[in-house]
């Protein structure tokens, strides 16, 4: 589904992924793990499109495609789905009207027919208990007045609308209780299929104790310095991150 | 500064040297002599208005057109106004013009895509300034209300319009209210008896018919008396474009505890020029909501002055204005704080494109005995083209003591984070542009309380949006 070699990516002149390489198949769960400042955030951001970040070198393809070609609302069209670290806040705009036209331009993209408010609004409602929110919070601004579990919820709730191929989750977990933590985790593993793949990016272990999963690897100064399975997880919780802070084993990568 | 270029460019280029200084021939006569030749061909009229006229054409003549150098203009040049000559607009009665009446020349169904709301709503149509009964309907206001057009009031001295009009909207510093008090002719003229409830708003539609450079002086006044209430609507709207000349002034007197919700929709031709004042004064206990809405004209200027004249008289004034390609929108308002215990709140809103300039200038004096006032004002801007450009200017004078007022003011640009979490989830710029550049406007439009009004600006602010993402 999704094969990255060698990735060099950074903002301005500063370069944060330092070659990366990567293979994501349908139905794995892959965690990304490692310190502050290790580029886990990046390789979420650059995944998605985001124009801030520049593709110095190397190659993303996905289901085939160059995905470095593609703009991120296209991406998005292909089933590429990204849970925000920090989700925005967009006042005036309505999470109903949000969702509804992302979810139709995903549709319209596709060949498939829009669908009308009404429709749209039966559709949303079980995925709403999903992520235990209720439908009061459609009518309110994107985010705006969120608390940050809500954000987060939030992120979840438009994951399960949207239906993505491949959902890329941006330490979703920082800053939630563990109520919280676990209706995330619960939402996510709802939509795990053999069809569909998840990045899970984070620091701690914590949320892989709910979401588990296949691979996991740990990046370190903009490389992946160790692959494994999940029980890697389990290690670093142990171990912590120095003792991989001065292994480099180049660009580890795993099928 | 590029004003100052424009001024010296005079539109036919003869009269004017290389150097701006002086002219080398003023054989052509220019386009002030115009205005008094044709102050003077106006026809007769009773004699409180030919003296009321004559005062406006003598402190017009004094004050000329402003410039840059007057503070209240600094930013808006009006040379391309006072270099041109506009023809007095051809009318049916007035004899100004041989050329026979306009006022059929416009048809019912030109002003479709212009009228709104619901069929009980009355409205009064003005052909280039001038009342059309027949393109008119506001039968069943109610014995308490009286409306007409001023033309008629003059004539017949209905209502006595002599006792306010020139009263509220002083012109003793307004150049373009003098000019528009020497060429009193008509508008609307609406009364309303103390506890006079108009249940239906009242739509105001002044159309150009747009044939070559015209310039019409709507006058409209509104009289409302105590505890009385309506909802009135100007619309300035052409059926053609073309470079004509909207001077219009509407004075407001709000009598103790009366309430008037003022709209003034300005979407005049992207060729022309609006110059639009509206002036109120309010006695104690009264309320003025007025909201304005600018997206039309080349060179466009609407001021909105009140006067809180009394005890905890209340006042909004909310705006919009969208500019575009090479149109210049000016606001102005000022909000004068005469009497304790009123609270002003003033929202506007601009969002500007192309390479268009917008103008926000808000006045809010608080005079020493007002005190406890509430004012509050904000003034946000958005830019969409580097090439766009706005100056704004909130100002709080006050003078007394006790009193609590905030005001400020914001430009930006469209928030590139939220553009990209609205393409991560599939939404294209296009889309994600209009919805953001909507959603900034959207809270000044929820403001307004009259729904079908809302309902029809949101719609034409979506589709501005919409179209100008596509270009």
């Amino acid at each position: 589904m999704l094969e990255i070699n060698d990735l060099h990516a950074g903002i301005g002149d500063r370069e944060i992924l330092k070659g990366i390489s990567l293979r994501v198949n349908a139905g794995e769960v892959h965690a990304v793990m490692g310190p502050n400042g290790s580029g886990k955030s990046t390789l979420a951001q650059v995944l998605a499109g985001n124009p801030s970040y520049e593709v110095t070198k190397g190659t993303i393809t996905y289901n085939g495609q160059n995905l470095l070609e593609l703009d991120p609302e296209v991406r998005a069209q292909n089933g590429i789905f990204l849970a925000f670290q920090y989700p925005v806040e967009i006042p005036g705009v309505s999470n109903a009207y949000f969702l509804r036209s992302a979810y139709n331009e995903i549709r319209k993209a596709n060949g498939m027919e829009e669908v009308d408010p009404l429709e749209f609004l039966d559709l949303v409602e079980e995925k709403l208990k999903l992520v235990d929110m209720d439908q009061a919070m459609l009518s309110r601004s994107v985010n705006q007045g969120f608390s940050g579990g809500e954000k987060k919820r939030n992120e979840i709730f438009q994951m399960a609308v949207l239906s993505p191929r491949l959902a890329i989750l941006d330490e979703t977990d920082s800053g939630l209780d563990i109520d919280a933590l676990r209706i995330v985790a619960q939402g996510v593993n709802t939509l795990r299929s053999p069809e569909n793949a998840t990045i899970v990016v984070t620091h701690y272990q914590r949320l892989l104790n709910y979401i588990v999963p296949d691979f996991v690897h740990v990046l370190s100064n903009g490389r992946i310095v160790k692959s494994g399975g999940k029980e890697l997880a389990l290690e670093l919780e142990e171990k912590g991150y120095d003792w991989l802070q001065n292994v480099d084993v180049g660009a580890g990568a795993v099928a | 500064m590029s004003d100052v270029a424009t001024r010296k460019n005079s539109r036919d280029g003869a009269a004017v040297a290389k150097n701006g200084t002086a002219p080398v021939s003023s054989k052509v006569s220019g386009p002030i002599e115009s205005y008094r030749a044709d102050f003077k061909r106006q026809p007769a009229a009773p004699d409180w208005l030919q003296s009321l006229r004559a005062q406006g054409m003598s402190r017009f003549d004094t004050l000329g057109f402003p410039t840059t150098k007057n503070e209240d203009w600094h930013f808006t040049s009006v040379a391309s106004i006072a270099e041109r000559t506009f023809r007095a607009a051809m009318t049916s009665k007035t004899g100004v013009s041989s050329e026979g009446s306009t006022a059929g020349m416009v048809a019912r169904a030109d002003l479709a895509r212009f009228t709104f709301g619901e069929p009980a709503w009355h409205t009064l149509v003005f052909v280039n300034g001038e009342f059309s009964e027949h393109l008119s309907s506001y039968a069943g206001l109610g014995e308490k209300v009286r409306v007409n057009s001023l033309a008629n009031s003059i004539r017949s001295g209905i209502g006595r319009p002599e006792r306010h009009l020139g009263k509220i909207a002083t012109f003793e510093n307004h150049a373009f209210t003098a000019l528009n008090t020497a060429f009193i002719r008509d508008g609307a003229f609406i009364e309303l008896q103390a506890d006079a409830v108009v249940e239906h708003p009242i739509h105001l539609i002044f159309v150009s018919e747009g044939q070559g450079e015209a310039i019409s002086h709507p006058r409209n006044l509104i009289v409302a008396a105590e505890n009385s209430r309506a909802s009135i609507i100007e619309s300035y709207i052409s059926i053609r474009d073309s470079p004509y000349f909207t001077n219009a002034v509407t004075e407001i007197s709000l009598g103790q505890g009366a309430r008037i919700d003022h709209y003034k929709i300005q979407r005049e031709s992207e060729k022309s020029f609006h110059v639009g004042t509206t002036q109120i004064r309010q006695a104690r206990d009264s309320q003025l909501h007025s909201f304005s809405l600018a997206v039309g004209g080349l060179l466009a200027r609407t001021n909105i002055y009140t006067s809180l004249d009394g005890d905890a008289a209340t006042c909004t004034l909310n705006g919009l204005y969208l500019t575009d390609g090479v149109q210049h929108i000016d606001n102005q308002t000022s909000i004068e704080h005469l009497a304790p215990n009123c609270p002003s709140h003033e929202i506007y809103k601009g969002v500007l494109d192309g390479r268009s300039h917008g103008v926000f200038n808000g006045k809010v004096y608080v005079h020493p005995e007002a005190q406890k006032t509430d004012g509050k004002q904000s003034n946000n801007n958005l830019l969409l083209s580097p090439t766009a450009r706005v100056d704004t200017k909130p100002q709080l004078e006050i003078f007394a003591d006790d009193v609590k007022c905030t005001h400020g003011a914001t430009v930006g640009r469209l928030d590139e984070l939220a553009m990209f979490y609205l393409n991560s989830r599939g939404i294209g710029r296009e889309t994600a542009r209009t919805l953001l550049t909507y959603a900034f406007a959207a809270d000044v439009l929820e403001t307004i309380e009259l729904e079908p009004m809302k309902k029809e600006l949101e719609r034409m602010v979506l589709a501005r949006f919409a179209s100008t993402a596509a270009a």
